[in-house]
């Protein structure tokens, strides 16, 4: 079967530095596969270059087997790959409320449309009830986004990324920071995801990591260590000593 | 969970198109402006001359207030237009000023839209400078080209017809006037339209976090240069006004200091809300006259002391006044403007805690 | 043909004095000063006022130019250039050209609008032949004059501690301060520089470019152009823009006058679509 997600011998270089060396991956569909390794491993360099925000030096991106390596950021999230980013990144001036329709707007097709005025198609708008609800972002959708707490933000993060409808979600550490309420329906929700979702996960948090991943792959200085099911990689010595070696600072 | 849902989506769809709904002091403005043509005759020239500056910047302010482009040599576009009006009508191609003022304001369009590709890419200053160059090379052409534009003379002998074949323009510019307002508001409910529908909020949305914009499926260059052409169809359009109002058109309309007063013009009523080019034009047409009338000739100087006090105050604060008047619209129309504050600062703000 | 070679790298080496001010300013503090042509104006009348109705010897004029645009530079940049170094570039650009404008009017004002030219010591008149080549003494005035200050600039930059202090301070200027270093006396220095040698250039310019009071907004892109081509990485690639530039303009203007200075901006535009990036801001990784 054609994974869903497959990279060939990815290379980043930023000048004389290598972020990203050889690294090859492999997602089948509906895989729980979580990306772990130490600081600076190059964890959200893979993000980047998946997504499309960093070009990589050499090497293919391959989704459903076909080389996306230079398509466009945007057109892979129509094409179905989603992320999320580890520091938010957000409309500021936006209200949730606005910063979902464009999501869902955008997925639909409509976001374009330059003469209906927002707010006038029920499927978006049905849509957005949806994912307010699912995020319990109801009671501050209508507030400026720069202003609400950090643990709206986050959620709203995360909705942004639902709203696009992913069939492969990347997950830069979802529930970073996040007080422990919120931090619980983030991964509620996460867990809630369709069977035929596929996801990959960066995460520090090895609780979260080893509930939640089928396969786990561990980076280390751009490379990749080990890949494999959780038991065979906690029983890995190279990856316990990576671990141990260094400060642990899940 | 699905009722629940149900009962929201009204309550959402209210929301969103608020928004778009015509609020009171809206209409109290355009009323106002249209009273003018009875309860101001005389003042029709001055008008009209309001006027072109108001579209003019309401044209910059679709990219710099909506989109967050900044431009140094939006006087392209206006000169442009103006050119291409006084071309159309001095050799006769097209008498009826209507149909030429559409032309116009398409010729410009698209040279904006061959124009913006320059502006997509690179930093604020790599922006402004192309913009910047863009405006000195139309300069320079139209200048080196005199034969078409009349160079440093201006294009002489431009005849403009009937309005619709029906009114011909008058000496006190009456007919000018009604024109240019008429056009002038057809061009801004169509741009109210246009910012308030999905596409204008994710112009919005690029301003705010383009990195974010283009991870929720956003196509961030297609839609600056949407916009960017738009924009320059409504400065060509103003410019063509300006060449049909006053039957003359000259270098004047490309140069550096057409493109810095708009910018101050727009910056004075404040961006990103529509009105602010309006207001400006107002303000600064006044301003204008007063200072002239202090130091004939030297103007100049009083328009460099405001834009530096400006900066020096804060624009926030200098723009402030019309927060009020905003707040009104807001309580009214249920309707929440975007701010109009530092444009162009780090758009990465959005997410910090 | 090598008469204008000649010419050209004259007129190449004066805008690198007029413009490497900007390419610091606009490099390392990250400021926008579109008003960089004033400081460049105000030397130019200075040494034109002392020379022509003082009598004062030329070589005193160019001195009094540059120390007295380095002292405004100095005053305004600790008056109101502080204030507008955090601001977004819209602001600055507003902000600049502001001060332009207020320049361009006021010396209307006071001087009035007729092109002036500096008085030249007889001695700097005229030709001599080299190699059956035509040069102007005045030019190769500047040359000399230019080279010299090219030399010292690259010195300064490299070995003295106003080089590594500034290079500090723009790299992070919370570092810097806690190494002792006084960031705004290094950057009002730096600006000082910057705005004295615009002052010299165009005090040295003012034969060659003539003075009037547009000359700000006239140069203004002719300085954006060096920077823009040149980067503001180093001294040296603006100092090779600015004598590419030099000569580009020289040639244009003799061989294709009809065209003017259409080749100019070309070459700019395309420069800038080619490396828009690389320019100003230097890619750096996420």
């Amino acid at each position: 079967m054609t994974p869903v997600l497959e990279t060939r011998a990815l290379e980043k270089h930023f000048g004389g530095v290598v972020a990203a060396s050889q690294v090859s991956l492999r997602l089948e569909k509906g895989a729980r596969h979580a990306l772990i390794g130490p600081n600076g491993a190059g964890k959200t360099t893979i993000i980047n270059l998946l997504t499309g925000v960093l070009r990589p030096t050499s090497g293919e991106i391959l989704l459903d087997g076909k080389d996306i390596s230079h398509v466009q950021p945007y057109e892979r999230v129509r094409l179905g790959m989603v992320r999320t980013f580890q520091i938010n990144q957000l409309f500021g001036e936006l209200t949730p409320l606005e910063s979902l329709g464009l999501a869902v707007s955008e997925r639909l097709g409509t976001g374009g449309d330059w003469w209906r005025r927002f707010g006038t198609r029920s499927s978006v708008i049905d849509e957005i009830g949806d994912l307010l609800e699912r995020f319990s972002l109801v009671d501050v959708m209508r507030e400026e986004t720069a202003i609400l707490p950090y643990g709206k933000q986050r959620l709203l993060e995360i909705a942004l990324a639902f709203a696009c409808r992913p069939r492969l979600l990347l997950l830069d550490e979802p529930a970073a920071g996040v007080p422990d309420l919120e931090r619980q329906e983030i991964l509620a929700t996460i867990a809630a995801l369709p069977d035929d979702v596929t996801v990959l996960l960066i995460e520090h948090d090895m609780d979260i990591v080893f509930s939640f991943a089928d396969r786990i792959s561990v980076l280390v200085n751009g490379e990749m260590l080990v890949e494999g099911p959780p038991a065979e990689v906690a029983r890995d010595p190279r990856v316990r000593a990576v671990y141990l070696g260094e400060t642990f600072d899940a | 969970m699905l009722k629940a849902t149900r009962s929201h989506s009204t309550e959402i769809a209210g929301l969103l198109t608020a928004r778009a709904r015509w609020t009171v002091p809206e209409i109290a403005f355009w009323l106002v402006a249209f009273a003018t043509i009875f309860v101001l005759p005389d003042r029709h020239l001055i008008l009209t001359e309001i006027v072109i500056w108001a579209l003019f910047a309401l044209s910059l302010d679709l990219i710099l207030g909506f989109a967050g482009i900044i431009s140094l040599g939006h006087a392209a576009f206006f000169g442009f237009g103006a050119y291409a009006a006084g071309l159309l009508a001095k050799h006769g191609l097209i008498v009826e000023p209507v149909l030429a003022l559409i032309v116009a304001g398409l010729a410009s369009a698209v040279l904006g839209f061959f124009t913006s590709f320059l502006v997509l890419r690179g930093t604020d200053l790599t922006r402004l400078m192309v913009t910047l160059g863009v405006a000195l090379l139309l300069r320079e052409l139209a200048n080196r080209f005199s034969d078409l534009t009349g160079g440093a003379d201006g294009m002489q002998g431009i005849e403009i017809g009937p309005v619709l074949g029906r009114f011909d323009f008058d000496l006190y510019g009456h007919t000018a006037y009604v024109y240019s307002l008429i056009v002038l508001f057809v061009l801004f409910v169509i741009a109210r339209r246009i910012v308030r529908s999905p596409f204008g909020l994710s112009l919005l949305a690029i301003k705010d976090n383009s990195l974010r914009a283009a991870a929720v499926g956003i196509p961030v260059n297609r839609r600056l240069v949407a916009i960017y052409t738009i924009a320059a169809g409504y400065a060509g359009v103003a410019g063509a006004l300006l060449t049909q109002t006053t039957a003359f058109a000259s270098l004047e309309g490309l140069a550096f200091e057409r493109s810095a007063d708009v910018l101050l013009v727009l910056i004075i009523g404040g961006a990103g809300y529509l009105y602010g080019g309006l207001i400006g034009a107002v303000i600064f047409r006044f301003a204008h006259d007063w200072m002239a009338d202090i130091t004939p000739q030297y103007w100049q100087f009083w328009i460099g002391l405001i834009l530096v006090l400006i900066v020096l105050v804060g624009r926030e604060r200098i723009t402030g006044w019309t927060r009020p008047i905003r707040r009104l619209a807001d309580r009214l129309g249920n309707w929440r403007p975007a701010r109009p504050r530092a444009l162009g600062a780090s758009s990465r703000e959005g997410g910090e805690r | 043909m090598l008469t204008i070679l000649f010419d050209g790298i004259a007129y190449g080496m004066l805008l690198f004095v007029l413009a490497c001010g900007l390419s610091v300013t606009l490099g390392l503090m990250n400021f926008i000063n579109l008003a960089h042509g004033a400081f460049a104006m105000a030397g130019g009348y200075i040494a034109l006022y002392l020379v022509n109705h003082m009598g004062m010897p030329f070589a005193l004029g160019l001195v009094a130019a540059f120390f007295s645009a380095a002292a405004i530079g100095a005053l305004l940049e600790r008056t109101l250039y502080v204030h507008v170094y955090n601001k977004s570039p819209l602001d600055q650009v507003l902000f600049t050209i502001g001060l332009v404008f207020m320049a361009v009017a006021a010396v209307n004002y006071t001087v009035g609008s007729t092109q002036q030219f500096i008085t030249i010591p007889a001695s700097l008149q005229g030709q001599i032949q080299v190699a059956g080549i035509g040069m102007s003494k005045y030019r190769l005035m500047i040359i000399a004059i230019c080279g010299v200050i090219t030399l010292l600039l690259q010195l300064a930059l490299m070995r003295s501690r106003l080089g590594s202090q500034l290079r500090a301070a723009v790299d992070d200027q919370r570092v810097a301060r806690g190494l002792g270093i006084n960031v705004g006396a290094v950057f009002a220095g730096t600006f000082a520089i910057g705005s004295g040698l615009a002052g010299l250039g165009g005090a040295l310019g003012a034969e060659i470019l003539g003075l009037d009071p547009t000359f700000p907004l006239k140069y203004m892109i002719y300085f954006l152009i060096v920077v823009t081509i040149g980067g503001t990485s180093s001294i040296t690639a603006p100092f090779m823009a600015s004598i590419l530039l030099g000569i580009a303009d020289v040639a244009g203007k003799y061989y294709m006058p009809k065209l003017g200075a259409f080749v100019i901006y070309t070459v700019m535009i395309v420069v800038l679509i080619l490396r828009p990036q690389g320019l100003f801001a230097p890619s750096r990784p996420r």
